[in-house]
């Protein structure tokens, strides 16, 4: 099923290339995670997504139809650099956004009220922006990125400028919005935020998509095979004794009473065999394969490109 | 079927531009600089123009005696005038003393003729308040005349011609200049070429600050909203194009809805200041008066104040008025549209507004110097150089427009506007262009050699 499709995505500059044959798929309702270290392409593909931009060649398709001027509608974007006009007043200025998308002043004065009571802050609709702070001006802004209630949302460092109770607020509503069936395109470098709310990652680099899929497969695809064996300390436990001609330590620590291995495995062997091999010798507190954290792979990748 | 699927496209991209037109022109009319700018204007000029009048037409109703101190051999050399009387004092009285003496006596001023008046023509008039042009003019005029006389008595007797006197008088020739105006039809018809130049010119200067103006304020707001970022949110609801365009229109409307509420407010207080200050004029019987000082009776405004009134209403006659009007709106809404896309790429192109002074200012030169040209057209409507900047786009608006009362070619002014027309759609095309990139573009400082660059970046 493809939701949103970019194919073969070329965008040159006058002095370098910002998009080499980039092409992404989007399956419907992920929370697709756009990665990639600054000045790798990301806006660039997503002003293209966004028709600020035109590419130079390559193809885009919005559920199997190619992507239209009108489409702009079904499309919500929160730029990295945020702004409003600061000499507007609040209510006004979100009504104004949302009429720009396409949605009647009368029906956006309603959603925009509904929202304005979500987030308690029915009191700024007379305010002018510039008597905001940074923090709820993000939060107007944000309101008046998911009014028209798109299909396709893009977030481009959405919890930047946000203290850290407001960014809960934020990534519980983006979780709810993609309850409610929204796709979301979520471009950061925050790592972080990545594990815990995308299912789906492309990173992108030096204007090349290097990998794409869901998180998790990801994330499987670059465990190196690494275990962790925890278990209580016991002098006359010799692990290198015990486990056996498929695996080899590669580091093992001990602090108070636990003691930490962790173990390369070689050839193939069950989780059963080696635990059975080790319990009779000491404690097992947990043993569990080393999976990298996004962060890791995000190096590691970007590191092998250079 | 796909008729009707681009009638939509269109419909909603002619409904983003209305609402685009809408804020961009509801906001700046709601501005308290807007609404000083219209009402103070007007009452600005107002108060001029009553100033004006009443200078012209004030009844000068304040009863002057002048003290003359007359050391010389002339005879009574000043005659009762309108409201000016001469006293002649023969006591002497020191400079010292004039005020006192003015104050005392309730002299409006006071005047030595002294005795070498006839070698050396000139005299002092002594007053506690600013002596008007016109009586200083009036106490020239008839010492002149006074003097003149005296030495022409003296000339004739020493030469002994006779008649010399009449010969003398018939020597003197005014010439009368009639200026008519040759039309295409082959009517002639009095002008006065003073006034419909000033008309001209006036026009030429509002279109001047007009353009200067709005303009700049589609530019300051192009830097605001690169400024505060928004734009990027703006162009992900609407093309760039079509964004500059509602900004551009928006903005046009807030010059035109400013122009007309001057034009009514003018219209209006120019209607009231006839009333108060020529309360019995019939300006179409004027208009046809030959006789003016019979006119003059009924209105209690002398011969002279009227002729200047007759001119400017044989002037100004509703065909011309109408052709003017056509004209500066066309000038008006075509030079700002030029102007405006420029103005409006120069505001993306940079990233404040101190950094817009190195582009803005060849535009600026261009402006000026058709002001200049707009004024040296008053003098000579037909030098090369004012018939080529009517044609030039960049100082057309401003220079056609003083050219247009001394008559102009038909095939001028359709050539002139023709290019106006076509190219600020190519300059508004190429506008386009640089707004489009230079939107998205921060913190890089822009060289002409980087907006070529980009001018050939795919849309």
């Amino acid at each position: 099923m493809s939701f949103f499709k970019a194919l073969n995505i070329v965008k040159t500059y006058a002095n370098h290339k910002a998009l080499d044959g980039v092409s992404i798929n989007i399956p419907e309702g992920a929370i697709y995670g756009l990665l990639g270290p600054n000045g790798a392409g990301k806006t660039s593909l997503i002003r293209i997504i966004n028709q600020i931009t035109a590419p130079d060649s390559g193809e885009i398709f919005f559920r199997n139809e190619h992507l239209k001027p009108s489409d702009v509608n079904r499309i919500g974007y929160l730029p990295e650099e945020r702004g409003l006009y600061k000499k507007m007043k609040v209510g006004e200025q979100a009504v104004y956004l949302a009429r720009l998308k396409g949605i009647s002043k009368h029906e956006a004065i309603i959603r925009l009220k509904m929202w304005f009571e979500k987030f308690e802050i029915e009191a700024w609709w007379d305010k002018k922006v510039e008597e905001l702070s940074k923090g709820m001006a993000q939060k107007v802004q944000f309101i008046t990125t998911v009014l028209h209630e798109p299909e396709l949302l893009i977030f481009d460092e959405p919890f930047s400028g946000f203290d850290p109770i407001n960014v809960e607020l934020l990534k519980r509503e983006i979780l709810e919005l993609r309850k409610k069936g929204t796709t979301i395109i979520f471009s950061t470098h925050n790592m972080g935020s990545v594990e815990e709310i995308c299912s789906h990652i492309a990173l992108i680099n030096k204007s090349h998509k290097i990998i794409e899929g869901p998180i998790n497969q990801i994330r499987e695809k670059y465990a190196s095979n690494t275990y962790q064996l925890c278990c209580r300390y016991n002098p006359e436990f010799s692990p290198e004794k015990v486990i056996g001609s498929e695996f080899e330590i590669i580091s093992q620590r001990v602090e108070g009473d636990r003691q930490d291995i962790i173990l390369q495995q070689n050839t193939y062997c069950p989780a059963n065999t080696l635990l059975s091999r080790v319990l009779p010798q000491t404690d097992i507190i947990s043993y569990q394969k080393i999976i990298p954290s996004m962060n890791d792979i995000f190096i590691k990748l970007v590191k092998e490109q250079v | 079927m796909s008729f009707s699927i681009f009638n939509f496209q269109f419909s909603i991209k002619m409904n983003k531009i209305l609402i685009i037109i809408n804020r961009e022109f509801t906001t700046r009319v709601r501005k308290k600089t807007f609404l000083v700018v219209t009402i103070f204007v007007p009452i600005l000029f107002a108060l001029f123009y009553a100033f004006l009048m009443w200078m012209l037409l004030r009844d000068d109703s304040q009863e002057r005696t002048i003290a003359v101190i007359n050391e010389s051999a002339l005879e009574t050399p000043f005659q009762k005038i309108n409201n000016t009387s001469f006293t002649y004092i023969d006591q002497d009285i020191p400079e010292a003393n004039y005020i006192d003496f003015l104050e005392k006596n309730d002299y409006y001023a006071i005047t030595r003729i002294p005795a070498n008046i006839m070698s050396h023509a000139e005299i002092p008039v002594f007053s506690t308040s600013q002596v008007p042009m016109e009586l200083k003019n009036e106490i020239a005029s008839q010492l002149r005349q006074k003097i003149e006389s005296v030495k022409r008595a003296e000339v004739i007797a020493k030469t002994q011609i006779p008649d010399l006197e009449a010969q003398l008088d018939a020597v003197k020739t005014p010439v009368l200049v009639r200026t008519l105006l040759v039309t295409d039809s082959g009517d002639t018809k009095e002008s006065s070429s003073e006034i419909t130049s000033i008309i001209g010119l006036v026009a030429g200067l509002i279109i001047y600050f007009f353009i200067f103006m709005y303009a700049s304020q589609v530019m300051k707001g192009v830097i605001e909203e690169k400024t505060n970022r928004i734009i990027e949110v703006l162009v992900s609801s609407v093309k760039p194009f079509q964004f500059l365009l509602g900004k551009i229109i928006g903005v046009a409307a807030v010059g035109l809805v400013q122009f007309l509420i001057w034009i009514v407010l003018g219209g209006g207080i120019i209607l009231i200041s006839q009333a108060l200050f020529m309360p019995n004029l019939d300006l179409e019987a004027l208009k046809d008066a030959n006789d003016l000082n019979m006119f003059a009776q009924g209105t209690e405004i002398n011969p002279e104040q009227l002729a200047i009134i007759q001119n400017l209403v044989k002037t100004i006659d509703p065909m011309f008025i109408l052709k003017f009007v056509g004209a500066f709106l066309f000038y008006f809404i075509g030079g700002y549209l030029l102007y405006a896309s420029l103005f409006a790429a120069i505001g993306a192109a940079v990233d404040n507004e101190t950094d817009s002074q190195q582009f803005m200012t060849p535009l600026s030169i261009i402006l000026v110097v058709a002001l200049y040209i707009g004024v040296a057209a008053m003098k000579s409507p037909e030098s090369s150089m004012v018939f080529w900047s009517s044609l030039i786009p960049f100082t057309s608006p401003v220079v056609m427009l003083v050219r247009i009362p001394f008559g102009v070619p038909a095939w001028e002014i359709i050539t002139s506007m023709g290019l106006l027309v076509s190219s600020f759609l190519f300059f508004t095309w190429l506008s386009g262009k640089i707004y489009r990139v230079g939107i998205l573009m921060y913190g890089k400082k822009v060289t002409w050699k980087e907006l070529y660059k980009w001018l050939r970046y795919k849309a």
